[in-house]
């Protein structure tokens, strides 16, 4: 029983990761590029929530709602002043000026909101699920953030492999150059990219807030990295990788502490994580692709 | 190119502005310590309580604790607390203290510049610094200063060992400890206890161990033990299913209150609710800004001060302490008020007055603290005494929350 109630902490745990982890692999996918501030709009998203919820007394889905449109805002902000300049720039330019987006928008939130913690109030107002005579209790916080995993990942695969914008973002994707010669507006691709990944940003802030209610300035930054690295252990750049990577790496670090030790969870999720990319260097579901030089 | 010549201006202003600022910090810095006496007393303590005219010149009182940054809630807490003190001492008359706070945002580094900037001030005593790695760092500056340092609140051993000019006003970490198992083992709080720790912080670990030590002399048995880290501490299951399966009836908590609001909230997720007993870093949880307070009902803790307690001191200091900052003072508050106020008593009976260099007046203070007829009656205790180690002797008081308020056990 203490089994299935690991694997229901570790898939939830897993669940939040994989969702931020999709805004990572979105952005990296389409605009080539490490968002490293995708963690700091999540704590942005979570503390929209918060002052929608506890200071205005809002419903949860109208703060949703609203957290999601300002990081949609956020994100495009972001896009425009700090990355679309350095479009032509090397790669680690941007990687560096993401870092710094981080850190402004962490010192931003600890000006605004202080640096007091606060406790979030869960926004999911769905009972806990108890099986077996009250031996395994799935909390409705785990319950709703694994079904948004899901339905997230197919509405992602389906916007990106059907529609015209997706077919956009996937030529931007292959190539920034032919893609522009055939007639598509490259700038306006990646923004949308951006809005999409805030977004989801924002729903996952609000989840893992309210499966793990304390909400910081810095609450962002830790969950950020473990979801990157799910993206990196799942093929980065690759949606249902993605999932995978992160509800793997939930139930690793939920495993790890429960039959290893809790001392080492970190190191053993980090140890899968090198083993797998010396295996598989391109992670899980990860496309090789050649290089173009 | 238009873009690159506004960056180059923007930066070269600030450049420029930023050496300004060096400049003016260092010109003015000498010369703080030469103004008339009465303007200094008059900076120290705004309220407007403070004597006309001050008969004589103030010592300088420093003070050095986050003010900003995470870990701001104890040092704005502490410094709120010896502000309160300063004013009073000051409206009392005779003895004047100026009091210049400085903020080191829980960065050692930091501690040690606004340690430099309240000598270049003329710093006498420090009342500091809040948190135990700043401590550290500028307890050995302070020592090779002949500084005479009392710290509110950093509990570490570390902060105190070897170095005669430094004293606390808190209980050291594994007093803590020890003091939390003898507590339980008296009270039979317990008698199946789960440990939950960082491993990753100095404060919670050294506690922990010390507890756990004397707990098997106590005849206490410790039937789960697992730890977190920062980086780990937002999934609690895991520690608290252990806890559950092993059949624990107390589970100790020697960690600050952010993790353990959130143990509580997972606790409860789980349908497991056991006796929660935390140690003084577990204050402050109230205060967490919509943290359902039902959750901490029944959480015991040992922590020197309550606010809520009848006499009439703390009565009148949260009193004070609420009209004038809008909050209820915790012990971080009152750690740093008693520190004032032993500095000042032992400042009387050694005769210290402001034209002393910091070195005597070092000396000084470390004779009379360490004297055997010295003890200080304050908020967080009574006939309290300092070992020539610096460590303090005072009994912890247990506190239960009930109804979202401590109440004395």
């Amino acid at each position: 029983m203490a089994f299935l109630s690991y694997l229901a902490n570790g898939i939830s745990l897993g669940s939040v990761y994989a969702i931020i982890a999709l805004g990572y692999t979105m952005v990296y996918g389409i605009a080539k590029m490490l968002n490293f501030a995708h963690g700091d709009v999540i704590m942005v998203g979570a503390y929209i929530a918060f002052c929608a919820t506890s200071y205005l007394g809002l419903p949860s889905i109208v703060a949703i709602l609203l957290a999601m449109a300002v990081c949609t805002i956020l994100g495009i902000t972001i896009e425009g002043l700090a990355y679309k300049p350095l479009r032509a720039a090397p790669s680690l330019a941007v990687l560096i000026t993401a870092i710094g987006v981080s850190y402004f928008l962490q010192n931003a939130a600890l000006l605004i909101w202080g640096s007091a913690p606060k406790s979030f109030p869960s926004l999911v107002g769905i009972p806990p699920l108890k099986l077996f005579e009250g031996q395994l209790i799935i909390t409705g916080e785990a319950i709703v953030t694994v079904i948004a995993c899901i339905v997230i990942m197919i509405g992602l695969t389906l916007f990106t492999g059907k529609t015209r914008m997706g077919k956009a973002m996937r030529a931007v994707s292959e190539d920034k150059g032919a893609a522009q010669l055939m007639g598509i507006n490259v700038n306006h691709t990646i923004s949308v990219t951006f809005a999409i990944g805030s977004a989801l940003a924002a729903i996952a802030g609000v989840l893992l807030c309210s499966a793990y209610p304390v909400l910081l300035p810095t609450t962002g930054s830790m969950p950020g990295i473990k979801a990157f690295t799910a993206a990196v252990f799942g093929g980065i750049g690759s949606i249902p990788g993605a999932m995978v990577g992160g509800i793997l790496l939930g139930i690793i670090e939920i495993f790890g502490k429960a039959y290893i030790s809790t001392q080492l969870a970190d190191a053993i999720v980090f140890s899968v994580l090198i083993i797998v990319l010396l295996v598989k260097p391109t992670g899980l579901l990860g496309k090789a692709i050649n290089e173009k030089v | 190119m238009m873009k690159k010549k506004i960056l180059s201006a923007v930066l070269a202003l600030s450049m420029v502005a930023a050496l300004a600022g060096c400049g003016g910090a260092s010109s003015s810095a000498p010369s703080a310590g030469a103004p008339a006496p009465s303007s200094e007393a008059a900076s120290g303590a705004p309220a407007s309580e403070a004597p006309a005219a001050p008969s004589e010149e103030a010592v300088k009182i420093g003070f050095i604790g986050p003010l900003t940054g995470g870990a701001a809630i104890y040092g704005t807490a502490a410094k709120n607390g010896a502000q309160i003190a300063v004013d009073e001492i000051n409206a009392l008359g005779g003895m004047q203290f100026a009091f210049n706070p400085q903020d080191d945002e829980h960065d050692a580094e930091k501690s040690v510049n606004a340690y430099n900037a309240l000598k270049d001030w003329g710093m006498q005593i420090l009342c500091g610094t809040v948190t135990t790695s700043p401590c550290v760092a500028v307890g050995a500056e302070a020592y090779a200063d002949r500084v005479f340092a009392l710290t509110p609140s950093a509990s570490s051993t570390t902060v105190i060992e070897g170095k005669d000019n430094m004293f606390q006003m808190c209980f050291t970490d594994p007093n803590q400890g020890i003091a939390s198992a003898q507590y339980i083992a008296e009270q039979k709080l317990g008698t199946k206890i789960a440990v939950i720790y960082n491993n990753a912080d100095a404060y919670s670990t050294g506690i922990y161990e010390k507890f756990a030590s004397e707990a098997a002399n106590q005849g206490l048995e410790i039937v789960s033990t697992t730890t977190f880290t920062d980086d780990t501490a937002t999934d609690f299951s895991v520690q608290i299913t252990d806890a559950k399966n092993a059949g624990a009836d107390l589970l100790f908590l020697p960690i600050y209150y952010t993790p353990a609001s959130l143990i509580l909230t997972q606790a409860k997720g789980m349908d497991y609710s056991p006796k929660v007993f935390g140690v003084d870093g577990m204050d402050g949880i109230l205060t967490l800004e919509n943290f359902d307070t039902a959750l901490a009902e029944g959480v015991m803790l040992l922590t020197p001060f309550a606010a809520d307690a009848s006499d009439d001191r703390t009565a009148a200091f949260t009193k004070k302490y609420n009209e004038q900052f809008g909050e209820t003072p915790n012990q971080f508050a009152a750690d740093a008020y008693d520190c004032i106020y032993a500095i000042y008593e032992a400042c009387q009976k050694a005769g210290i007055t402001a034209d002393m260099p910091a070195a005597d007046v070092c000396e000084k203070m470390i004779a009379t603290f360490t004297a055997g007829d010295f003890s200080f009656d304050g908020l967080t205790g009574e006939g309290m005494t300092w070992a020539a180690t610096g460590e303090v002797s005072k009994a912890p008081k247990g506190m239960v929350i009930q109804n979202g308020a401590y109440v004395g056990m």
